[in-house]
């Protein structure tokens, strides 16, 4: 059975009451999932969250109430942050309840999101890994047991999982990266990282957007602006994006960024 | 109408209610800290509520203004003169002359200080805002403080209906009074004896305080179990608790995920305090249900609509 906490007394009485209305039985005839916990983050947000897991399949479940979020252009609506295994909902208090928004998240929930097409949209990043933008190959390769190449065909081989973007502007959370290349932090973060620069770090491997400091290792970088704040959209990874790291040489990174900077918006 | 920074201050930026429909994208709202000085200087000069307009921190500006101008100030106390150290009120609008230099001081309760401009600043929108966001460098006047030097315009359209305010209108907002917080995210994660300590306690704002977060120290506060949290969506004035157990109100340059349990949230009727708190001050917390939260907002917005009499 759906599980709802929370906490906020006040509001537990008509949470229960929602759950009474024959959503239930919906919810239940769906495949066997992990129930919907719905928390009050804030007095003008809402945590969804669907499990406690990194799963494809949890993933799915974020994307779709996302996805059937955004196609209502609900102007109460002021912003979504889908997480790992979660959805929260940041809304106008002045123009909408919990209570409210709780019966539309449950009703998303039950119709899915088969009204919205979303296929998934597979990027290609192109990416150099050349020494100068991977100071860290070398280590890489030593602590992997596997050679350069081997380091650069294992990391641009997997289709990667665009779970989410947050910490900053176009900073993408990837999942599906090769255990082999599962590295540990560096002990001392560098004061500074070009932006574009690819790094791993544990299970992850992820673009550094923009210029910032960083503790990831780096292994190459690509010549592509991941954010651009006067493009539409300002990122070039969604929520819910494929990603395909595409290996280039010296020559083709040094031409790119013309191309890329013509990119209209 | 152009405006020449002469001194830029410490910190002082231009700013709107903030950018919203990116968070998904890692792009917080930004926005004024205080938005509910902001919207009274909007409003005092006549201008619509989400203007751009200055937010200054700690030690204002000095402005030159090439033409006449009204101007209000609001926010921090703030000794603010124009020419020959001829001091301006503050909480009302004004009058420039054209030549006119406005020198803004240090600030002395409080710390961030708003001067509107009838017709507003004229600044791109980025993502649909005026509001600067440091970090990412976008929005704003080139996506960055003031400089010495730099030079903004002002829109001049429009008609403007100059406005003013009950006399002590404002005081509520001075008194001293702990921060509204409702349970967070995580409330889950926490046992009794650690919100006993969240709101029991004293804290006191750090120097390593700024737009994106506000640490406190004081008392520790720890989950019942250290475990991992898988990375969630963070709301405003959220209150996360890092390892070393000292909180962190999450603020308007905020990240926009995080991987710390959230105890508690700042109520939003009370996020403009929080835009006020200078490094050093002490901060008590005291919690409410999320129904009295919602009230409070509604009851502010009564208000404000209130505190002028015309």
């Amino acid at each position: 059975m759906p599980k709802i906490d929370g906490g906020a007394d006040s509001l537990g009485g008509s949470w229960a009451n929602l759950f009474m209305t024959g959503l239930i039985s919906s919810i239940l005839a769906r495949k066997v999932q992990e129930p919907m916990k719905i928390i009050p983050a804030s007095d003008s947000s809402l945590l969804v969250v669907f499990g406690n897991a990194i799963s494809p399949a949890l993933h799915e479940r974020v994307i779709g109430l996302f996805h059937s979020f955004k196609a209502r252009h609900d102007p109460r609506i002021r912003n979504l942050h889908p997480g790992y295994a979660s959805l929260l909902i940041d809304f106008d208090p002045l123009r909408l309840t919990h209570d409210e928004l709780i019966s539309v998240v449950q009703q998303l929930a039950l119709a899915g999101d088969s009204a919205v097409d979303r296929r998934a949209n597979v990027v290609t990043i192109p990416v150099c890994y050349d020494i100068e933008f991977g100071p860290d190959l070398l280590d890489v390769s030593q602590h992997a047991g596997l050679s350069l190449e081997e380091v650069v065909r294992v990391h641009s081989s997997p289709t990667y999982l665009v779970y989410f973007l947050g910490f900053s502007p176009g900073f993408v959370y990837l999942g599906g990266l090769p255990e082999v290349l599962h590295m540990p932090r560096l002990a001392t973060p560098r004061p500074s990282i070009v932006g574009g620069s690819v790094g791993i770090a544990g299970s992850q491997t992820g673009i550094y957007p923009l210029d910032s400091p960083g503790g990831w290792k780096l292994i190459g970088r690509t010549p592509l602006r991941m954010f651009d704040p006067q493009a539409t959209p300002p990122t070039r990874l969604q929520p819910g994006d494929r990603l395909k790291f595409s290996p280039i040489d010296r020559a083709t990174f040094e031409d790119i960024p013309r191309r890329a900077e013509a990119r209209p918006t | 109408m152009t405006i020449r920074v002469a001194k830029p201050g410490l910190f002082t930026t231009v700013q709107d209610l903030g950018r919203y429909g990116y968070a998904h994208l890692g792009i917080s709202p930004a926005g004024a800290a205080d938005p509910l000085s902001f919207r009274i200087a909007n409003l005092l000069v006549g201008n619509d509520e989400n203007a751009p307009a200055l937010e200054m921190m700690l030690l204002g500006a000095n402005l030159e203004f090439e033409e006449s101008a009204i101007v209000a100030l609001t926010g921090a106390s703030c000794e603010c003169k124009a020419g020959f150290n001829a001091r301006v009120p503050v909480n009302a609008a004004f009058d420039l002359p054209a030549g006119a230099v406005l020198a803004c001081g240090t600030m002395t309760t409080g710390a961030r200080c708003y001067l509107s401009v009838q017709g507003g600043f004229d600044t791109p929108l980025v993502m649909g805002s005026a509001s600067t966001f440091v970090a990412g460098h976008f929005g704003g006047f080139k996506g960055r403080r003031l400089q010495s030097g730099d030079v903004l315009h002002v829109r001049q359209h429009g008609s403007f209906r100059v406005r003013s305010l009950r006399p002590g209108a404002l005081d509520s907002l001075r008194a001293p009074r702990p921060l509204r917080v409702t349970k967070g995210s995580q409330q889950d994660w926490f046992g009794p004896e650690a919100f006993e300590k969240l709101f029991s306690s004293a804290y006191i704002v750090s120097e390593q305080s700024d737009r994106r977060g506000l640490r406190l120290k004081g008392e520790a506060v720890r989950p019942r179990e250290q475990s991992e949290l898988l990375t969630d969506g963070i709301p405003l004035g959220a209150i996360q608790v890092p390892q070393d157990g000292q909180p962190i109100i999450l603020f308007v340059d905020q990240q926009t995920t995080g991987g710390y349990p959230k105890i508690a949230n700042v109520i939003a009727a009370d996020i403009h305090r929080v835009g006020q708190l200078r490094p050093r001050d002490e901060v008590r917390l005291v919690e409410v249900s999320i129904a009295e939260a919602v009230q409070a907002i509604g009851e502010q917005e009564r208000w404000l609509r209130e505190i002028f009499i015309s």
